[in-house]
């Protein structure tokens, strides 16, 4: 009762509760559309389901084998997602999470080796024996601590020298790659730890979805329901009313952007023990497939609107896609086409959407 | 003295070699609603900017509720009492009408730092108590500013000084933009809060709102006060006004300053 309100002109009585179809909605019933389109094809091309148990392989109602592949795909990145959803949110952009990948899971990974492999000393070896066998947590702290410093570099760059976030974290995109090669020679770095091995490989090989899907609702929660996540919708929506409202607004973006650079550490965490090795050319691309789930999520680039519920959504009508083709057997070539028609449609839409709410 | 809510001595704000306020001595007394009539680049917004602590002022003294002050932000002006409602109007297209109001001072749940927990209830119901304290009609406080007209973002921006009992409101050029029945809807608020005895600073272009709306009105020129007219009391036209504004007429305490 306390939410009903009679403030309406000429007496109009409004529920307080009845939102507006979310734009959530429009993605989910695109990500059913995509689904009934490949089960479609698969039905006229191969003579199977896409989903959906066909042939009794697993006695389950869905084809369970599939469902992990197109979850699992997309939970490595999808973390990276997280971070990119706040920054885009905010109604910045960051390039840098693929590279910053790259490094932290070399550094991370030179924590996390083994001394004896099958008896031998191990070959890949980085450091001494002192340094090997550490328990897991040093890897962990070295990667979130890496993240954190290389996303509070792109904060304080973009929130004190003013460039814009594009700038600020090519820079970073470029500068961590260069650093990741540097690490090592670019030689691979190998054989971790078991402790660190199941991080990527627990749990059957799940580990890596439950710890996106963890932190995708921890996220969505800080968004949600916190000053923090209050304050980055503000800036991104209007900067100058945040800020003559008090918020702190450079102080907010160097924290946005180091928990982007955070998330990043993470999601090199579990790449690199999910492989079992690190590579100076891990994560390249994969802030662009962040930034393309977030779009197709729904995220608008201009800041200000959009949820993880979104980005979830986006990643997984990415995760279908990739093994939709697979599915299809049609070549990757087609894959990478099709992916960059529905990023631009997405923003087209968008942008549609956005017009169309202002002119109504 | 007591009864002097706002008063400005010598204030004084030069843009490099631009002086845009020159030794505006002002007071402004508790319940009292005065407008500020100008032409552009009289001095008005620059007035309101020194006093609200957007910008900050070349020389003098801003003395607010009996003491000397010197706002270095928006916020320390707002924590103070003082309640802006800017040209520019402030709020966040994308956020509802409690997060509005509440910007920058979420009521929180838990307090945890920058991830302090919100608590939406409270500042649902503080946001209805303020519109009706306020008289402002919005239909639905959980729309988005984005999908609101012109006269109702404007009342959002006014309500939130119903919100935080602010000792002072200053509104600048409040119906500009607005259509006739949404400038009524403002100046019906500015009423409500004429009768609630809060005190107000209106900077308005409008002769006809501003003779129906306050109690004086204070003519800036080229930088400098020119004229302090009691309409409620004295006979003024709105031609005197007008005067005063081009320049044709200067009140004898000011002729110093034309």
């Amino acid at each position: 009762m306390a939410d009903q309100t009679t403030h309406g002109v000429g007496g109009l009585t409004f529920d307080a509760r009845k939102r507006a179809w979310p734009n959530e909605m429009n993605v989910f019933i695109a990500l059913i559309v995509i689904i009934l389109i490949f089960e479609a094809l698969g039905a006229m091309m191969m003579g199977q389901s896409f989903l959906f148990d066909s042939n009794d392989r697993f006695g389950t109602i869905f084809n369970e084998a599939r469902l992990k592949i197109i979850i699992l795909q997309v939970a490595i990145i999808g973390i990276i997602a997280i971070g990119s959803t706040q920054v885009i949110i905010s109604g910045g952009i960051d390039l840098s999470p693929g590279s910053i990948v790259g490094l932290t899971a070399m550094v991370a990974m030179s924590f996390a080796q083994t001394a004896l492999v099958n008896g031998n000393p191990n070959p890949k070896a980085i450091f001494s024996e002192t340094w090997m066998d550490l328990p897991v947590i040093i890897p962990i702290l070295v990667a979130l601590i890496i993240g954190m410093l290389a996303g509070m570099t792109n904060g304080l760059l973009i929130a004190y020298t003013r460039i814009p976030p594009f700038i600020a974290t090519l820079g970073m995109m470029v500068a961590a790659r260069g650093a990741a090669k540097w690490w090592s020679k670019g030689n691979p770095i190998s054989f971790p730890t078991d402790q660190f091995a199941s991080i990527g490989n627990g749990m059957n090989g799940w580990a890596p979805v439950l710890i996106f899907v963890g932190l995708a609702v921890l996220f969505h929660l800080i968004l949600k329901h916190t000053v923090y996540g209050k304050h980055t919708y503000a800036i991104g929506s209007n900067e100058d009313a945040a800020r003559m409202s008090g918020i702190k607004v450079a102080r907010h973006k160097v924290l946005v952007y180091t928990i982007a650079g955070m998330l990043a550490g993470l999601s090199a965490i579990v790449l690199a023990s999910k492989n079992l090795t690190a590579q100076a050319g891990m994560g390249v691309m994969y802030e662009l497939d962040a930034i393309a789930m977030t779009v197709i999520g729904g995220i608008s680039l201009a800041g200000g609107r959009g949820s993880l519920i979104g980005t979830v959504l986006g990643a997984l009508i990415f995760g279908v896609i990739i093994s939709g083709f697979t599915f299809l057997r049609l070549d990757a070539y087609y894959q990478e086409m099709v992916k960059g028609f529905i990023i631009v449609a997405a923003v087209v839409l968008d942008q549609w959407r956005q017009r169309r709410a202002i002119t109504r | 003295m007591s009864d002097i809510i706002l008063e400005t001595r010598d204030l004084t704000k030069h843009y490099g070699g631009v002086h845009a306020l020159q030794g505006a001595n002002f007071i402004l007394r508790k319940g009292e609603h005065v407008a500020i009539m100008g032409d552009n680049g009289a001095g008005k917004s620059t007035f309101v900017r020194q006093i609200t602590g957007v910008e900050q002022r070349t020389r003098g003294e801003v003395i607010f509720d009996g003491k000397p002050v010197h706002f270095e932000s928006p916020m320390d002006a707002r924590e103070a009492g003082i309640e802006t409602v800017f040209q520019t109007l402030a709020l966040a297209d994308e956020l509802d009408v409690p997060d509005n109001l509440f910007l920058g001072r979420e009521l929180v749940r838990f307090n945890l730092g920058p991830f302090s927990i919100l608590d939406y209830k409270a500042m649902r119901e503080r946001t209805m108590q303020a519109l009706e304290k306020t008289g402002v009609k919005i239909p639905n406080i959980r729309n988005t500013i984005r999908n609101m007209s012109g006269g109702q973002r404007q009342c959002v921006a006014i309500a939130r000084t119903a919100t935080f009992h602010s000792k002072l409101t200053i509104m600048d050029e409040p119906t500009a933009a607005l259509g006739v029945q949404e400038t009524a809807q403002v100046e019906n608020i500015v009423r409500t809060l004429k009768a609630a005895g809060e005190p107000l600073i209106l900077i308005s272009h409008n002769m006809r709102q501003v003779f129906d709306l306050v109690d004086r009105v204070v003519v800036f020129r080229r930088g400098r006060i020119c004229a302090n007219l009691d309409i409620k009391n004295q006979e003024f036209s709105g031609e005197d006004v007008v005067a005063y504004i081009t320049g044709a007429k200067t009140q004898p305490e000011y002729e110093d300053a034309a």
